[in-house]
């Protein structure tokens, strides 16, 4: 009688489960790394950047990771991260993360000097490296840049990265506003950068329209 | 050999060959009549004694069940019959208790009263004055005749005053005693009363036993009717086992919703003890999901022990065999956990509306809109929190229908297995009629190939018609033969 009643009970609340879990999906543990390209115009348009930023804190949940650095220096480094963290597993922890986050970016924001150099390659490797220690799932490789590398001459950037399976995803802040004059010039270096990425194992994906920010995360 | 090497049989006449192919099958068809019946019949007997047999199977385990059922049935009945009269005896035990108790005392009351009433009966009776001593003196004197003496005149005056003086007094006397005794027969109402009243109380309790004998009497029917093992107590259990089937079904779904909304409740705020990110290993199973599951179950185990242990489910025969002091025990503490766990829950309902107030504010500043705090917030906050307390107490009576819900499971599947076994019991046998026709059809398809040699036959033999259509046949005898069998 009692066996036959915890049986019903356990029927009653495996399909309290059923019902709960029917419908969702599971969820894989996602970082990104976001490189800003903040020499020339790019300085001039980052409310642009704070408007991907805001979207990126909105989507990443609690216990994924976020990273923002600039590449306008002419050999990237430590100091150019502005911020990074790995979101508290405890949502209301993870919330007051997110606000600091996006307090920091504005308030890089509000100081930016325009560098005179963009070493995407070398924030590329900085930001795998960091993807890598995250052990997420889905990683992701924010690029605001027009793509136009300017390094010494000196510097060797043309070898190729692995990428193992990153998502690259470049947006061209400043293409979206400017007549597209050098715009084969532009299509050349994507080209470019889009044969490097599947080269190495990554996956690319261009989005030149602010409103297609929901496509950035799958 | 192909259909064209046939119709090639006779060189360029294909009809012609057809006819001769035709001819010969005819005339073999005849030669092997007999045995191709035979053949037809021998297998169609054999599938429909197959499925006769395997009908026949189905049917005795139909009955089995049948019986089987009628046995949990009627035993449920009885069990829960017993139920209701023990149920019933108890309640009497209450009544006697509390009432036929101070029956002594009520006795005593009873005699002392009546014993009042009675003393002051006897001293409100009425006792005649007695008449002076000397009236037979007085008597006397006055019948001297006066002989005109004024001096007897005025003797005989005297005496008559004194009379009327001493009647006075006694009318007096008389009305005083009276008045007495009045005053004491008023002073028995009270206690007239009183004791109209204590046996109107007597007359009231032992009413009340009477009602619950006549309820015992219509169940000690019933309960006999089980025993006896009667149609009427059996239609009756599956009438009211029907009942409790489609009551318990409807309210143990309502049950699962408010399931779903008190783990709604917890799920939230448990992301904060063990992360939102946690998994139960590789599947998408939240740690969370799991634990408010956890705190749940346990408020309906809870639940059930608390139900059993007051003696209204007895889904654990071991609570209920045990001693009063110790169910007792085990309520309490049944009760006590409970209220700490509505409290935990109260607490985690405040915490998710903190929570959700949070996520909301956050996702509005990522968008750009300056955060206000909305007014009135305060009510959704001791909405959640009250439901958060309320929640696990009503999901303890989740034991009465989940009880109910076991008991009449057992019947309900029995009858539909019953009524499944029926059903397949009927195919089957459509199909062995089904396959008997076929093989009677067939075999008229036969004879109506070869109907020219048979009419030949039956022309040369000339038979009674009924003989001969039994003899060319061979079919109805058969039949005749099948249907006699069966």
């Amino acid at each position: 009688m009692a066996k036959s009643g915890f049986i019903a009970l356990g029927i009653l609340l495996s399909f309290s489960i059923i019902v709960q879990h029917a419908c969702s999906k599971p969820s894989e543990k996602k970082a990104v790394y976001v490189l800003v390209d903040t020499s020339g115009v790019y300085s001039k348009q980052f409310d642009k950047v704070q408007s991907v930023m805001r979207y990126l804190l909105g989507a990443l949940q609690a216990g994924e990771s976020l990273a923002f650095a600039r590449i306008d220096d002419e050999n990237f480094n430590e100091t150019d991260i502005i911020a990074r963290i790995n979101f508290d597993l405890r949502p209301s922890i993870a919330n007051a993360q997110k606000r600091a986050f996006l307090e920091s970016v504005d308030q890089f924001g509000k100081n930016i000097i325009p560098g005179k150099y963009t070493d995407i390659t070398g924030g590329i490797l900085q930001a795998i490296e960091y993807l890598n220690e995250t052990q997420a799932k889905q990683r992701y490789i924010l690029i605001l840049s027009d793509l136009k590398e300017e390094t010494k001459k000196d510097r060797v950037r043309n070898f190729p990265i692995s990428f193992n399976g990153i998502h690259v995803v470049v947006i061209n802040v400043a293409e979206f506003e400017k007549n597209n004059a050098d715009s084969k010039e532009y299509q050349a270096r994507v080209e470019e950068w889009i044969k490097r990425v599947e080269q190495g194992g990554g996956d690319w994906k261009l989005i030149d329209d602010m409103n297609q920010l929901d496509e950035i995360i799958e | 050999m192909t259909f064209d090497y046939w119709l090639n049989l006779i060189e360029g006449q294909p009809n012609l060959s057809l006819l001769v192919l035709l001819s010969v099958l005819v005339i073999v068809m005849y030669i092997a009549r007999q045995p191709a019946h035979q053949v037809i019949l021998m297998l169609v007997r054999s599938l429909r004694n197959a499925l006769r047999l395997m009908a026949r199977s189905v049917m005795l385990a139909e009955k089995h069940l049948r019986v089987r059922n009628r046995e949990v049935l009627l035993a449920q009945g009885q069990e829960h019959a017993e139920r209701f009269i023990e149920r019933q005896f108890q309640r009497i035990e209450i009544l006697v208790n509390r009432d036929l108790s101070g029956y002594p005392s009520l006795q005593r009351d009873l005699k002392e009263q009546i014993t009042r009433i009675d003393e002051d009966y006897m001293q409100s009776s009425e006792v005649p004055p007695k008449p002076p001593q000397w009236l037979k003196a007085v008597e006397a004197v006055a019948g001297i005749p006066d002989n005109g003496s004024p001096v007897v005149a005025k003797i005989l005056n005297d005496i008559h005053n004194t009379l009327n003086k001493a009647l006075e007094t006694n009318l007096q006397e008389y009305r005083r005693a009276n008045r007495d005794r009045h005053s004491l027969l008023k002073k028995m109402m009270p206690y007239w009363r009183s004791l109209t009243s204590s046996l109107n109380s007597v007359e009231r309790k032992i009413t009340g036993l009477e009602q619950r004998s006549i309820i015992i009497d219509g169940q000690m029917k019933t309960y006999e009717e089980i025993r006896n093992k009667a149609d009427y107590g059996e239609r009756m259990l599956l009438e009211s086992s029907m009942t409790h089937f489609f009551i318990s079904s409807l309210t143990l779904c309502l049950a699962v919703i408010g399931l779903y909304v008190n783990f709604q409740l917890v799920a939230l705020p448990m992301e904060e003890m063990v992360g939102a990110a946690s998994y139960l290993g590789t599947s998408s199973v939240q740690a969370s999901d799991v634990l408010a599951l956890f705190v749940i179950s346990i408020e309906v185990i809870l639940g059930l022990f608390l139900m059993d242990s007051v003696g209204i489910t007895r889904l654990f025969p071991i609570i209920h065999l045990l001693e009063d002091h110790k169910r007792k025990l085990i309520f309490w503490i049944m009760f006590i956990i409970l209220v700490i766990f509505a409290g935990i829950e109260a607490s985690l309902a405040y915490m998710r509306d903190m929570l959700v107030a949070d996520r909301e504010a956050t996702a509005l500043l990522f968008k750009g809109v300056e955060v206000e705090e909305p007014p009135l917030r305060w009510i959704p906050s001791i909405g959640q929190m009250f439901m958060g307390f309320i929640l696990p107490f009503v999901l303890a009576f989740v034991a009465i229908p989940l009880e109910s819900f076991i008991h009449s499971f057992r019947t309900v599947t029995g009858l539909f297995i019953v009524w499944l076994l029926h059903v397949l019991v009927v195919t089957i046998r459509f199909i062995s009629n089904l396959i008997f026709g076929i093989g009677r059809l067939l075999i008229s398809i036969y004879d109506l190939v070869i109907f020219i040699p048979l009419k030949i036959e039956s022309g040369i033999y000339k038979k009674p018609d009924k003989q001969a259509e039994d003899t060319i046949s061979g079919v109805l005898t058969h039949q005749q033969k099948d249907e006699d069998f069966h």
